[in-house]
């Protein structure tokens, strides 16, 4: 075996021998492969990359020789280490005359730099010559390079040529040409704006591949102005129409199917062309009906099509009977055993469900097994439609559903995602406070730090406003029942900081408000939340101030309350902390104690968590003590903005900008003295957010300022962004809860019904209970499964129960059967393949006939496109289509072993080859070698190579032996 | 757009790296290993498609193939295809066994430069251009014969 593996690594190497690698590339390769660590690899091509900056600095290597160093030096970089040593020399090696040499330069330099990068404007030059070369390799060097590396500064330096090479004779360059101004569109839309009718001129390009390359600059510009295009649609429609109508050489198709990209591109175009627009929509449906007539379900490209083509059917002005074909073929995606094409249906379906709600209502069983199908991308698709059929009868299982997983997953992009969206469709959606409770709860305990503060923030407003002004009594049911709820889980370990300062929060408030729980009850729970939370200040915070407030209430009551010992040693712990703002809470708190019912009363006012309190922005209180000030001649109040200086200001400012305020004060007084005309100037610079002299660089604090400024009037002595910034500071500290917003609630002190937690487990709850623990049994008893899913589908989708029970009786039977067939599908694996294998080979195989009707198969070698000539302008009119040239006819026997061995996609190989059919049926590595040998003769000089690696690009699954295993580790 | 073009080994290793918005050459390894890490958790079975959003930004998702001893990965954004995703990674395993007459990982491994000349012929600038194998060999046959040409002459 062991020798076998030599002769094939052998034979592999000798069949490089063609591409210039020298021994010393193998060697290294060979080595890193060899590798037994980590460390042992990073020696290797750490001594490599001390050879390459030797050698590369070495005046006298061939150039040659040149171009395989720095091969390897893109190589090791590929592999993580740094080379930036070499840069310089790719730079260098873009200047060579030989066209190897400078295309391995740009590629190197395209792979290592950014166009922001310094080197690259060493480049520019180069491409600019080379633009203008006669060899049109050159110039497609040049073009693919450009698209890399011209950044927004460079694109005028190129510009000119690029839009000349638009005419080039050859229609490589002139596709190439395309991309580079599509690309510099993409980098700076505004210096090639007005060469936008070119991308209109070169859509009647004669040559299809040029006008498909039109497309992609064209889908980019009518997504961002759909209405300038819409006199092309008609000529979108007929360049789509004479596509699918095969009118293009055979050479455009990809596994039978005419031009696909070409299409898809089509497709989309006209789905941003005709959304919402009756007119042009109309022009498209027979087109697309054709699509639908004549689409291949049988691969993979011709699905992509119809998938296509349903997005756009969605997107359009919609037609029932487009409606019909799309709704059709989304079923046949969701039927199929293909994963991809399952999650290609319940993408459709999402699209057409908006146009159709009831289209989901047939595909309710094959939404759920999507959800419960272990395959998570698939999952989280499902996730995604039942998101966007959310409605109010089926938020409950939904949201249910969507946490149960949210619960399992450690992806914390995705968790973040999931989780917001529960709280937005509670939010939206909820059926009663309870449940919406209840739903929190649960988001915030098991995903409390990923969700946004604001949510927190809404649910205590929430629980402090009520839903309305209807019912009080039910308003306080509920505070009640969140406080038993958050009594019972305050204990648990390991609960998110934000979940924590909830329920700080709505103890303080409402703890003792309906007289179930004891005040030191209540303290003493929020006491053991501080002390096990040592770490989180923001949470310690929540607590003392919680302890606050029910000393508040429980004085402004007339009771006498002890400090227990636990709290005092939190308060004299925290009169310590480090943090002020829990030194200045404690502090509070011991004041507080001190203070009679009055005063506590006012300090802490009854029933007023939810009154705006009323911040005075002017600070007009202060009115009478600044005049006093002006009359003893103090200088006036300038506003920063008309100070001098501004600019050392700002500069200083933004290094520190937490302390703003402070700092500017402070300056205000040293810059005084010369107050000059450029003032002015600074002034209206205030008002326009792009300009440098504004100070403040933080975008979201200079806004407020832009508002305030604009909200006050401008000669008010005391305005100004930083005074209200301040005044805000203080109000804040004053409160001491620098995380609450303006509208921070206080206190609310009135009296509340008890209620028992029953009320609190109910509903949701009580529900899923028994859901749960039957999903968990459904793989064994199939009959049981489908009743299961035929209740979720119901509550999924069921807009009126009784039609899902009518539909139950029916789908029942369905369901029943299909855990059936489906143990068949998956027991019977080998045959799957054979299946898919056979039923593609009966469309005649078109590649394979390339040599013996080679120009036959396209009839019309007119200019298809001549139809369009007249429409925009002057075009060349002659038709230079000619057929496609047969020169695949000698590679006709490679072909087959490509698709032979390519199960997902493998089109019509066998059909010409009656023996294939038999392979297709043995057992697959048998099927390789018959292939193999099959086609032996044209590889005599690597069999060996063949029989196993040939697999690489061959056989969809990784359960093949390794042959060069020995080699790359 | 296409955003990435990756061919991993299922040893973590990477064979190709093409991004066609740039990103710095530290950044690379990273994407490869959590892409990698993404790509061995999946089984067999199940679909080709995954969201990187976590990964590659905001709406972006990656498409991949698994062929003996390489994850082919195509990376784009929501103005692409998924299933047309798959056949651009097909159509470029076919040109590339055209391209080494039965490929293996060896000459993915020896002939980097040259994939990159075939994805510079499939694709410019995160665009499909091409996707006949035919058409593509043909455009890089031409610039291998002028390599040739440059190569026998003198100097």
């Amino acid at each position: 075996m062991e020798q076998l593996r030599t002769i094939g690594r052998e034979l592999a190497m000798g069949s490089q021998g063609g591409w210039g690698q020298s021994k010393e590339f193998l060697d290294l390769v060979k080595s890193i492969g060899e590798a037994r660590s980590k460390a042992e690899e990073d020696r290797i091509i750490a001594r490599e990359l001390e050879h390459l900056k030797r050698r590369l600095a070495d005046p006298d290597v061939p150039r040659r020789k040149m171009k395989e160093l720095l091969l390897r030096l893109v190589y090791a970089e590929m592999l993580g280490h740094d080379a930036s040593f070499g840069h310089i020399h790719a730079v260098k090696m873009t200047h060579d005359e030989s066209l190897p040499l400078k295309r391995t330069g740009y590629l190197a330099v395209a792979l290592f730099l950014d166009e922001r990068h310094d080197l690259v404007i060493l480049v520019v030059n180069t491409i600019q010559k080379d633009l203008r070369s006669d060899n049109y390799l050159v110039v497609c060097a040049a073009l693919t390079a450009a698209c890399r590396l011209i950044g927004e500064e460079a694109i005028p330096a190129v510009l000119p040529q690029v839009v000349e090479l638009l005419a080039h004779p050859k229609e490589a360059v002139r596709k190439k040409a395309v991309m580079a101004l599509h690309r510099f569109y993409q980098r700076s839309s505004s210096s090639v704006s007005h060469l936008v009718s070119n991308f209109r001129k070169r859509l009647c390009d004669n040559d299809p591949g040029v006008m498909g390359a039109t497309l992609c600059p064209l889908y980019d510009l009518i997504l961002e102005e759909p209405n300038s295009y819409k006199d092309l649609v008609v000529s979108f429609v007929n360049i789509l129409k004479q596509v699918v109508e095969r009118r293009l050489p055979t050479s455009y198709d990809y596994h039978q199917i005419p031009a696909p990209f070409i299409q898809i591109k089509l497709l989309k175009i006209l789905a941003v062309l005709g959304s919402g627009d009756k007119q042009a929509s109309g022009h498209m449906y027979t087109v697309l009906g054709d699509i639908f007539r004549k689409g291949d379900t049988a691969s993979n490209i011709g699905n992509a099509i119809l998938y296509e083509c349903i997005c756009c059917i969605s997107s359009i002005f919609p037609n029932p009977k487009m409606l019909e074909a799309a709704a059709e073929t989304t079923s046949k995606f969701l039927k199929s055993d293909s994963h991809n094409l399952k999650y290609m249906g319940i993408d459709a379906l999402g699209r057409l469900i908006k146009i159709n709600p009831d289209i989901a209502e047939e595909h309710q069983l094959a939404v759920i097994d999507c959800l419960e199908d272990p395959d998570d991308t698939l999952k989280r698709k499902t996730f995604e439609l039942l998101y966007k059929m959310t409605k109010s009868t089926n938020v409950e299982v939904i949201v249910d559903r969507m946490i149960e997983y949210m619960i399992n997953i450690t992806d914390h992009h995705y968790k973040t995602e999931i989780a917001s969206r529960c709280v937005e469709l509670a939010e939206q959606f909820a059926p009663s406070n309870q449940w919406f409770i209840q739903t929190m709860n649960k988001v915030f305990e098991h995903a409390g730090d990923l969700v946004n503060i604001r949510v927190a923030h809404n649910l205590m407003r929430l629980i402090a406003e009520g839903f309305g002004e209807e019912d009080e009594g039910a308003d306080s049911q509920l505070r009640s029942s969140a406080v038993d709820s958050y009594l019972r889980i305050v204990g648990e370990p390991k609960l998110p900081s934000s979940f924590l300062q909830i329920i700080c929060w709505v103890l303080g408030e409402y703890g003792t408000a309906d007289g179930k729980y004891s005040a030191s009850y209540i303290i003493g729970k929020l006491c053991d939340v501080a002390e096990a939370h040592l770490t989180d200040d923001t949470v310690k915070a929540y607590a003392i101030s919680a302890i606050f407030k029910i000393f508040a209430f429980e004085i402004a009551l007339g009771r006498k309350i002890d400090l227990l010992p636990e709290c005092q040693t939190l308060v004299d712990e925290l009169s310590a902390s480090h943090s002020t703002d829990l030194q200045q809470r404690a502090y509070e708190l011991q004041a507080l104690l001190g203070l009679d019912k009055n005063a506590v009363e006012s300090v802490m006012p009854a029933d007023a968590s939810c009154e705006d309190i009323e911040v005075d922005r002017n600070l007009s209180f202060l009115n009478s003590y600044v005049q006093q000030a002006l009359e003893n001649g103090a200088s006036p109040y300038i506003p920063e903005s008309e100070r001098s200086g501004v600019i050392s200001v700002g500069s200083y400012r933004s290094q520190e900008q937490q302390e703003t305020s402070s700092h500017t004060l402070r300056f205000e007084a040293y810059e005084m003295p010369k107050p000059s005309l450029p003032l002015a100037t600074s002034q209206t610079s205030m008002s326009t957010p792009t300009t440098d002299l504004v100070p403040v660089t933080e975008p979201g604090y200079y806004k407020e300022d832009h508002q305030t400024s604009k909200s006050q009037p401008p000669g008010d002595a005391v305005s100004g962004e930083f005074g209200v910034k301040l005044r805000l500071d203080g109000v804040q500290k004053k409160w001491g809860r620098p995380t609450y917003s303006s509208s921070t609630p206080s206190s609310l002190a009135s009296s509340q019904q008890t209620t028992n937690g029953a009320s609190h487990s109910d509903g949701g709850g009580s529900s899923s209970q028994p859901r749960e623990s039957s999903y968990g049994s459904k793989r064994q008893q199939g009959t049981e499964v489908s009743a299961e899913k035929q209740r979720l589908a119901a509550s999924l989708f069921g807009s009126a129960a009784a039609k899902a029970d009518r539909k139950a009786q029916a789908s029942r039977k369905t369901a029943k059967d299909s855990p059936s067939t489906e143990k068949v599908a998956t027991t019977n694996v080998t045959a799957q393949p054979v299946k898919e294998q056979v039923i593609p080979a009966a469309p005649p195989p078109d590649l394979l006939d390339l040599g013996d009707e080679p120009v036959s198969s396209n009839p019309p070698s007119a200019d298809p496109f001549s139809q369009l000539e007249g429409l925009l302008g002057p075009a060349s009119a002659a038709p230079v289509l000619s057929g496609t040239p047969a020169t695949s006819t000698s590679k006709a026997p490679d072909l087959m072993s490509i698709f032979s061995g390519d199960v997902p996609t493998g089109v019509a190989s066998g059909s010409t080859d009656p023996t294939l059919g038999d392979v297709n049926s043995t057992s697959s590595h048998k099927g390789a070698t018959a292939v193999a040998s099959k086609k032996g003769p044209s590889l005599q000089d690597a069999l060996q190579k063949d029989a196993t690696a040939r697999q690489v690009g061959v056989t969809p699954t990784g359960n093949n032996p390794n042959l060069f295993k020995d080699l790359l580790g | 757009m296409i955003q990435a073009v990756m061919v991993i080994s299922t040893q973590a290793k990477p064979r190709l790296l093409k991004f066609y918005n740039f990103q710095p050459p530290e950044k690379h390894q990273d994407l490869v290993r959590s892409v990698f890490q993404l790509l061995s958790a999946r089984p067999d079975s199940v679909s080709n498609f995954v969201k990187v959003d976590s990964i590659f930004g905001l709406g972006t998702k990656m498409v991949y193939k698994h062929l003996a001893t390489l994850y082919f990965v195509f990376v784009f954004d929501s103005s692409e295809n998924e299933l047309a995703m798959l056949d651009l990674i097909q159509a470029f395993v076919e040109t590339l066994d055209k391209c080494f007459k039965n490929v293996c990982e060896l000459d993915i491994v020896f002939n980097f430069n040259k994939l990159h000349t075939i994805l510079d012929e499939m694709m410019l600038g995160g665009q499909v251009t091409e996707t006949s194998s035919e058409q593509i060999m043909k455009s890089v046959e031409e610039i291998e014969r002028r390599y040739y040409a440059t190569k026998s002459s003198p100097r």
